[in-house]
């Protein structure tokens, strides 16, 4: 896994995208390597949802273009991005509730396989498949669960099962659409914990509204507003920038 | 083809295109705002074609007709609401094809003990019969003219009630937000009931419109049904301007494809349907892919 | 009780299948090929509506269409042999499906029912507006195709008893193509799509190539069905095309129960069976079926199903496998 995750990275360009007359991302920049994660946070309306459903695809660009390992990857439909090495999590979960866990991981681990559509032999003889599916679900800590349906899971596992599956894709790219959104303290924590060992060997992009969670895990971090960035670094740096300070952290009394 | 020949051929095309609209207004309403794909909404035009018959050959009034068929439609659409297409809100879209094809198998054999299986025609109203010379020589029936006018008052009726009355903005509310809208007291029972049974008297009157210059024939609600579809979809998904376009350009295809290809020309309105789907497969005027 | 479900049962049915003939009047082993028939066209269908989650509304087309060729490819004062109008038959319908699949997979939802249904009036219409094969009227197929290997006849179609085997083994056959389908990757990959669309794409799938593949697959099938429907009655008509008969056939998928891949068969029978007995209680046999439909659709969502489960109890749990593409179960 390490190999091939190694030194991979993703751009974003001077992203922009237009709904009719609203102007919902403006002239966007960042990027992400192997083993940090990135944080993008912002208040509501930021655009930052729209930001990662345009990097992962789901969204066509009206400006601007997006880079994997260098290669423009703008025109690329989401499922060939996918395949390309980027896997995301949806704000709200995206499972398949009716299949049990194991199933569920088993399917992302095959859409990755040698031949994801084969049309003859059953599904349990793909050994490859198998183990990044046990892998998935070792990482997530869910194979006690595996035999459950997933609409039989709590909240906090069902984002779990989510990002196992990403996971079982073994993805080059992570991007984590507000994976902590309606959670417990219990849960959150354990989640957390889970983002936090996604870090080595993959590029995690995180959008979050959690704002200790976000200074917990993030080694860099950029800020959104109507659109567009307004400061990007550490998070150290981004706490003492003014600009950010009156738009979004100055509210939450949390100075230095 | 000369000149006045084109002028009546277009009129025509346009005639057409009107009661196309007429009818795939209905079905986009009762789509667009309950969710519901109604099979059945052809089987409604036919209906209404032989109310008018029936109504008009026992009265001798053609208004009479037009006014008990519609009548009629929208007494059968508040029942048939009640009873079977409500338990459809929100059900897969295989319940909604089998149960509308289930109320079509019904009301046919109704058609047939009430009308038998004939074929028929209407008399048009004394003062509508005759034609109109338009140009020097160019004369056009003046019903089919009348038609025109009808569709498009009924068109702006339409228009006007769900743009700009507060019945409207409840409407469209509901269609976008069924929820949030329920959570503000609003209540739908009532209201689904109405939009369900206008969208079929509109196909209804639809129907009646036409019964005097179109045979009355029971196969005339299918054929009616995928032109529906063909409209929709070739105009575009979700939109009322869309499917007056579309209706229109499936008019003018019909029409000038029966003049220029006779031996192809039901097939020709298909081929501009997958021209659509191939160009803008979400029709011409619908949501761009986002 | 795992074991009596998949091996056993399916195995008595057959024999009895088998026995069928032998026990029966043939009238009825005429129409029990006619269930055969109708039931292998349900389970083609049933792999894009119950597994695929498309709602196509024109797979009579495809079913028409294969007829239509052997009609065409039948010589007026001969037989067609079998070996070549067979597979043209499936190939012209399989291709069909393959445009029409095309084209209407650029929709979906409702936009997909309509645009199915429209394409298979268009087919309608060809056979029925042009002078292809007789029109309106039909064309007739005065010789059953020929299963001959260098002049020896293997199998004479003539005769009810070997149409019947014959039509049976062409059940058997697609019966274990579908359940291999099921359950392959591409089967799971194919429910996965229908379980959440978003999701399978995210992930990678496909979806478009995987939708297309199981529908020309559907309608090659569907044109198996039509090719031995044709060769029974020795008749083609338009109407063979038409979206009526494309409902009908969904009315049967959904009595059979989605999730199975045998169970449209049952549907057909039961289907066939009730249209039997009211076709010869009443005129207004269609008023009867139509409430019917209508019933089934408000009182038994899951099919059969729902009954079975209500007299014999609830079926053992779940097991992985079951849970996303179920084999053949009664």
């Amino acid at each position: 896994m390490s190999e091939r995750a190694a030194n991979a990275s993703m751009q974003a360009v001077a992203l922009s995208k237009s709904f009719g007359g609203l102007r919902a991302v403006a002239d966007v920049s960042l990027d992400v390597h192997t083993d940090e994660i990135h944080a993008v946070i912002g208040p509501n309306g930021a655009g930052k949802s729209t930001l990662i459903n345009l990097l992962s695809g789901d969204l066509h660009v009206s400006g601007g273009s997006i880079h994997l390992d260098g290669r423009d990857v703008t025109r690329l439909r989401s499922e060939r991005r996918a395949r390309a090495g980027i896997g995301r999590s949806f704000q709200k979960t995206t499972i398949f509730a009716q299949s049990t866990v194991h199933e569920n991981v088993r399917l992302a681990a095959q859409a990755h396989a040698k031949s994801p559509l084969r049309m003859f032999g059953g599904v349990r003889g793909d050994a490859a498949v198998n183990r990044a599916a046990h892998e998935a679900l070792e990482q997530t800590g869910l194979m006690p669960r595996k035999a459950t349906p997933a609409n039989k899971l709590s909240h906090g596992e069902q984002r779990q099962l989510e990002i196992a599956m990403v996971l079982a894709t073994t993805p080059r790219i992570i991007l984590l659409d507000e994976p902590l959104a309606g959670m417990g303290l219990q849960e959150a924590r354990r989640i957390v914990e889970l983002i936090a060992s996604l870090r080595k060997g993959h590029a995690v992009l995180l959008v979050e509204h959690d704002m200790d969670a976000v200074f917990e895990l993030a080694d860099r971090l950029t800020v959104m507003q109507d659109g567009r960035v307004i400061a990007t670094g550490s998070p150290n740096e981004v706490r003492r920038d003014p600009a950010v300070r009156a738009a979004y952290l100055g509210t939450h009394g949390d100075a230095a | 083809m000369d000149l006045a020949t084109f002028g009546v051929q277009l009129l025509n095309a346009i005639q057409y295109g009107m009661v196309l609209f007429l009818v795939a207004s209905g079905l986009t309403l009762v789509f667009g705002i309950l969710g519901v794909i109604n099979l059945a909404h052809g089987t409604f035009y036919m209906l209404g074609a032989y109310l008018a018959y029936g109504i008009a050959t026992s009265t001798g009034s053609f208004w009479l007709a037009m006014i008990g068929g519609v009548a009629i439609a929208f007494v059968v659409g508040l029942l048939l609401e009640n009873v079977f297409i409500r338990r459809l809100y929100g059900r897969d879209h295989l319940a909604q094809v089998l149960l509308s094809f289930g109320l079509i198998l019904v009301l046919d054999d109704i058609r047939q003990i009430v009308f038998g299986k004939d074929v028929h025609s209407v008399a048009a109203p004394q003062f509508l019969s005759g034609s109109i010379q338009l140009t020097d020589n160019m004369s056009y029936p003046v019903y089919r003219l009348a038609i025109c006018v009808f569709c498009l008052f009924i068109a702006a009726a339409i228009f006007f009630v769900i743009q700009r009355t507060k019945i409207g903005m409840i409407v469209r509310a509901g269609a976008e937000n069924r929820e949030m809208t329920r959570a503000l007291g609003i209540r739908f029972d009532q209201i689904n009931r109405y939009v369900f049974a206008v969208g079929i008297a509109l196909a209804a009157l639809a129907g009646i419109v036409v019964s005097p210059i179109s045979t009355v024939f029971p196969g005339m609600g299918d054929g009616m049904l995928i032109l529906s579809f063909v409209v929709i979809v070739v105009g575009g998904i979700g939109s009322i301007t869309g499917a007056a376009l579309g209706a229109l350009l499936i008019g003018l295809t019909d029409t000038f494809g029966k003049v220029f290809f006779p031996s192809v020309s039901s097939i020709l309105i298909y081929v501009l349907m997958a021209a659509v789907l191939v160009w803008r497969p979400n029709g011409i005027l619908g949501r761009r892919e986002v | 009780m795992a074991f009596a479900r998949t091996w056993l049962l399916p195995a008595l049915l057959l024999l009895a299948a088998v026995a069928l003939p032998f026990l029966v009047p043939t009238y009825y082993v005429q129409f029990a090929s006619k269930v055969l028939i109708m039931g292998i066209l349900a389970m083609a269908l049933n792999l894009v509506v119950g597994f695929g989650g498309l709602v196509s509304m024109c797979h009579a087309a495809f079913f028409g269409l294969a007829g239509y060729v052997l009609a065409i490819a039948t010589p007026k004062y001969d037989p067609a042999s079998f070996w070549t109008s067979f597979p043209l038959a499936v190939g012209v319908s399989a291709f069909a499906a393959l445009i029409i699949g095309a084209l209407a997979l650029r929709t979906r939802g409702v936009y997909f029912i309509m645009v199915t249904l429209a394409f298979g009036e268009m087919l309608f219409f060809l056979f029925h507006d042009t002078k292809l094969a007789g029109g309106s009227d039909g064309a007739f197929i005065n010789y059953k195709p020929d299963v001959t290997i260098g002049g020896v006849t293997l199998l004479n179609l003539d005769k009810p008893l070997i149409f019947y085997l014959t039509v049976l083994a062409f059940t058997v056959a697609t019966i274990a193509l579908l359940t291999m389908l099921v359950r392959s990757p591409f089967g799971h990959a194919l429910q996965a799509a229908r379980d959440n669309e978003r999701r399978a794409r995210s992930l990678g799938f496909p979806i478009f190539r995987l939708r297309l593949t199981a529908f020309v697959i559907s309608g090659a099938v569907a044109g198996v069905a039509g090719y031995l429907a044709a060769a029974q009655y020795g008749y083609v008509a338009p109407q063979m095309l038409g979206w009526h008969v494309s409902a009908t056939v969904l009315v049967m998928v959904l009595i059979g129960g989605l999730r199975s891949v045998a169970g449209p068969l049952v549907g057909a029978l039961v289907l066939l069976g009730l249209e039997e007995v009211l076709k010869s209680s009443t005129e207004y046999w269609k008023l009867i079926e139509g409430l019917v439909v209508i019933a089934i659709v408000l009182m038994l969502p899951d099919g059969m199903r729902h009954l079975l489960n209500a007299v014999f109890g609830p079926a053992d749990d779940r097991s992985e496998e079951a849970a996303v593409g179920e084999a053949k179960h009664v």
